[in-house]
């Protein structure tokens, strides 16, 4: 039956699932056990375990990540309504506006938040983890949402169930595997959060990443480092367990609908949810347009200098390429590892969504997440004392830079297919194996259109994601060919004016960047039709 | 889109044609034609490979001790060198260029480091502001404990910072092991701000530009250079007497593959023709006697002539117990 059921042959999959796992095998598991090892070996783990504020690094970790997953979901859920149910103009702004933060460089955010709050300590802290974040919410909820079959809502309306009763007991169970998806993401790049942590911390509240980084970069206290990796390896396993167990419960075949029958005009108390969402879109607005406004303005007033810089590299060339040069690097390094990200993503979402023995899909799709959960420098340090094994001397390769950024680019083209995958009717596939289709031809008429829509947003997302990403890459990138992100880190950590307008101008070319390659896979998604 | 092109690598070096492979830290920078010149002298082709601070630099040169990434190492600071040198990371190499100024600055006991250049790291103030005030400027560490600057000094924290880590270890250098502590006390009654880094000092907390409040800055002697308005006048100015010395050093790494070429670069490195250049490029001042500095630097960024120093060894004993000691007392 299991061949029947699932379309693809046993060794097919077995196939399938040796891409993902060989990629995180050479490219994750092993410079990452590498630098763990290399702390073991020494004394000081058990030291570090044993002191008390240790601990407490912990507890403020998964703390401030769980609040700020919190919030994420409080404001992503009504974006992913409106993105996903009504039918109002300006959506695509919408989705533009949310996606933009999710790429400008933390230390940026962190001055902008910095400015506005002061020393809000805590409080900055979870407030710009969320600014960063409430795009996944948006997108993973919002792209299931979508789908949904609206029928079963309407008929529960139709027997007198209230809207709020029809949520909670219609709706809200079926899009809890996104929910549940987006907040397993959400919680890991938030428990991860590096810049923002330094700065919106001070130099008083410290979380494991921070100190990771610290004990690694600055004091090579290795075993330290590996003794507290172990302890954010120990957490984020055991949120994720937490949170496939949880899916699992909720798990369920859904019926999916093309995207376009599920859009409506809002009325009645829908538009206290589309308040809702236009306040959460100011929220993400406003730091935008500030850091836009910085850009255009100087001591004597507006100016484009910073823009004109862009050609240059700034003042006494600070860098070695010009602004415009670190973007087309940026795009370059950003197409690489989205398609490796696809690639490697897709088949692990086709295995995931087939494999259903106990188990072993729960384990599979932790280990995939794991890359987010793992400090970027860990990753980084690890490369140095393992790829020189790869011929060639992989260190020094062009292709560490798009390799590192697929891997957390990864889990989120995962997390958005997978939950579409999962919800397709199986008897679907079934049907057409009866009919006589082969398992490629049942996957390519069953399963692709259906998870078309969410390859294709994954596929931008995780482009967003690319461009935007700074641990890894500003350890990986070479001085010749830095990124954005890396110049713009580069740039504000010179004084003088013309070096902080034109990094605030190339922060603004980023937003630019970033906004076309959203609206470019808009017009594809709607080229591509639905069905 | 762009199909892969970043699968492109840099092209290798043509057959015959020597390499050498200079890493260094990400605030290296070098004026246009400069290797060039030393490839049309020696006919070696220069690559450079950044691998972040001075702090990461050091530390991942003694993770790939047994493979090396490159041929000559440039960065190394005065904080750090202890560890290169310990860690056996570099070849004794004498370059016949240090003889005409950075033997000044060399490592005591050790011929593995050759000087480039000195960074100053000192307080910065603004001049706009303590003239609208019409309060006289702080000169020394001690005048900041003064509740006349009460609420004005913001730093960056020495555990996460390389000017923050130059600054305590300035306040060991004067008031030495058993004094530092009750200076920070001092200073911490008197609203000492500290925050994680030299950008958010500057940039977020410094009152030049407008943004932040505080009007003493911890940075270095040569940023003035970077502030001078459209009028030519200077909007800061660095406290001299507030200063700590780094010098950044280079050396042939051990297990150079072209260890020939690479001491050919120490010796360029040092020459005058880098070291005409530092200054403009790196915001430093040359380890070389006679070099010109830029005209600016000259009117508003003169080289300190007195500037604190910890030697290497005492450094590389107490930086972490000192750090540690400092987290307690500041933030615990």
């Amino acid at each position: 039956m299991a061949q029947a059921r699932s379309g693809l042959s046993r060794l097919g999959l077995g196939a399938a699932a040796a891409v993902p796992l060989a990629f995180l095998a050479v490219f994750f598991a092993w410079p990452v056990a590498a630098i763990i090892g290399l702390g073991l070996g020494r004394t000081g783990v058990a030291k570090t375990l044993a002191d008390p504020s240790t601990w407490s690094l912990v507890a403020f970790t998964l703390g401030q990540a769980a609040a700020a997953t919190l919030v994420a979901l409080l404001a992503g859920m009504p974006v992913a309504y409106l993105l996903a149910r009504c039918d109002v103009r300006g959506r695509g702004f919408v989705r533009l506006a949310i996606t933009v933060p999710f790429v400008l460089p933390t230390v940026v955010v962190g001055l902008a938040f910095r400015a506005v709050l002061g020393d809000a300590g805590v409080l900055g802290i979870v407030l710009a983890n969320a600014f960063f974040n409430v795009a996944v919410v948006a997108r993973t909820v919002g792209g299931l949402w979508a789908h949904l079959d609206r029928r079963a809502e309407d008929a529960a309306r139709a027997l007198g169930a209230s809207r709020w009763r029809t949520f909670r007991t219609v709706t809200l169970p079926a899009l809890g595997p996104a929910i549940g998806s987006a907040a397993a993401v959400v919680f890991l790049f938030c428990s991860t959060a590096f810049g923002v942590v330094l700065i919106l911390g001070g130099s008083r509240l410290r979380t494991l990443e921070t100190e990771i980084y610290l004990r690694t970069v600055n004091l090579l206290d290795l075993s330290g480092a590996a003794a507290l990796s172990l302890l954010q390896l120990a957490a984020v396993i055991a949120a994720l367990v937490v949170g496939a167990v949880a899916r699992r419960r909720r798990e369920a075949q859904l019926k999916l609908r093309a995207a376009q029958e599920s859009l409506r005009r809002p009325h009645g108390g829908e538009w206290f949810v589309m308040a809702a969402a236009g306040l959460v879109v100011l929220g993400l607005v406003v730091p935008i347009v500030g850091l836009l406004l910085r850009s255009l303005s100087t001591e004597d007033g507006w100016s484009f200098d910073g823009y004109r810089a862009l050609a240059t590299g700034g003042a006494q060339g600070t860098l070695a390429v010009s602004g415009v040069e670190a973007a087309l690097n940026s795009l370059r390094a950003a197409t690489d590892a989205t398609l490796l990200a696809l690639v490697v993503g897709l088949l692990a979402a086709i295995v995931l969504s087939r494999v259903r023995g106990r188990g072993t899909g729960e384990a599979l799709d932790v280990v995939l997440m794991l890359p987010l959960g793992v400090s970027a420098v860990t990753v980084g340090f690890g490369y140095l004392v393992t790829m020189d094994a790869l011929p060639g001397d992989f260190r020094t390769s062009p292709l560490l830079v798009p390799l590192a950024q697929a891997l957390v680019v990864t889990p989120l083209v995962v997390r958005l297919v997978l939950p579409v995958l999962r919800a397709v009717d199986d008897r679907l596939r079934q049907a057409a194996a009866t009919l006589g289709a082969g398992p490629l031809r049942v996957w390519r008429e069953v399963d692709l259109p259906l998870a078309l829509r969410s390859m294709l947003a994954a596929a931008g997302f995780g482009f967003v994601v690319a461009l935007g990403e700074f641990g890894a890459t500003s350890f990986l990138a070479r001085p010749e060919a830095p990124t954005l992100p890396v110049a713009i880190a580069r740039l504000i950590a010179r004084p003088g004016e013309l070096n902080e307008a034109m990094a605030y101008a190339a922060c603004a070319l980023l937003m630019v960047v970033t906004a076309l390659a959203v609206l470019a896979i808009e017009k594809l998604r709607v080229g591509t039709g639905e069905f | 889109m762009l199909e892969g092109c970043s699968l492109t690598g840099p092209t290798p070096a043509p057959p015959g044609e020597t390499k050498v492979v200079l890493l260094t830290h990400e605030s290296f920078a070098v004026a246009e034609g400069v290797f060039a010149e030393f490839k049309k002298q020696t006919g070696i082709t220069v690559e450079q490979r950044a691998l972040g601070d001075a702090g990461a630099l050091t530390n991942q040169l003694v993770l790939t001790k047994a493979n090396p990434l490159g041929d000559v190492v440039f960065g190394v600071d005065s904080t750090f060198a202890s560890r290169a040198i310990d860690n056996g990371l570099l070849e004794p190499y004498q370059s016949p260029e240090a003889a005409k100024g950075p033997q000044r600055y060399a490592v005591e006991g050790s011929n593995a480091l050759s000087a480039v250049d000195l960074g100053d790291v000192c307080l910065n103030v603004d001049l706009g502001y303590f003239a609208k005030q019409g309060l006289a400027e702080p000169k020394s560490l001690d005048d900041l404990a003064d509740a006349k600057y009460k609420d004005l000094l913001v730093v960056s924290d020495p555990a996460t910072s390389s000017p923050g880590l130059a600054f305590l270890l300035n306040t060991v250098a004067k008031f030495g092991e058993d004094g530092w502590a009750g200076y920070w006390n001092r200073l911490k009654a008197n609203g000492v701000k500290v925050v994680n880094g030299w950008e958010t000092a500057y940039k977020q907390e410094f009152s030049v530009g407008g943004k932040g409040k505080r009007p003493i800055v911890l940075s270095y002697a040569s940023s003035p250079a970077a502030e001078v308005g459209e009028d030519g006048k200077p909007k800061t100015k660095a406290l001299l007497d507030t200063c700590y010395r780094q010098v950044e050093y280079t050396g042939v790494l051990k297990g150079a593959k072209q260890p020939d070429a690479a001491r050919k670069l120490v010796d360029f490195l040092l020459g005058e023709k880098f070291q005409a250049q530092v200054a403009e490029q790196m915001f430093v001042y040359p380890a070389r006697e006679g070099v010109a500095l830029p005209p600016v630097w000259q009117q508003v960024a003169p080289q300190p002539q007195q500037a604190a120093t910890l030697p290497a060894a005492k450094v590389a004993e107490g930086r972490e117990r000192w750090v540690e000691q400092w987290r307690k007392l500041v933030q615990g």
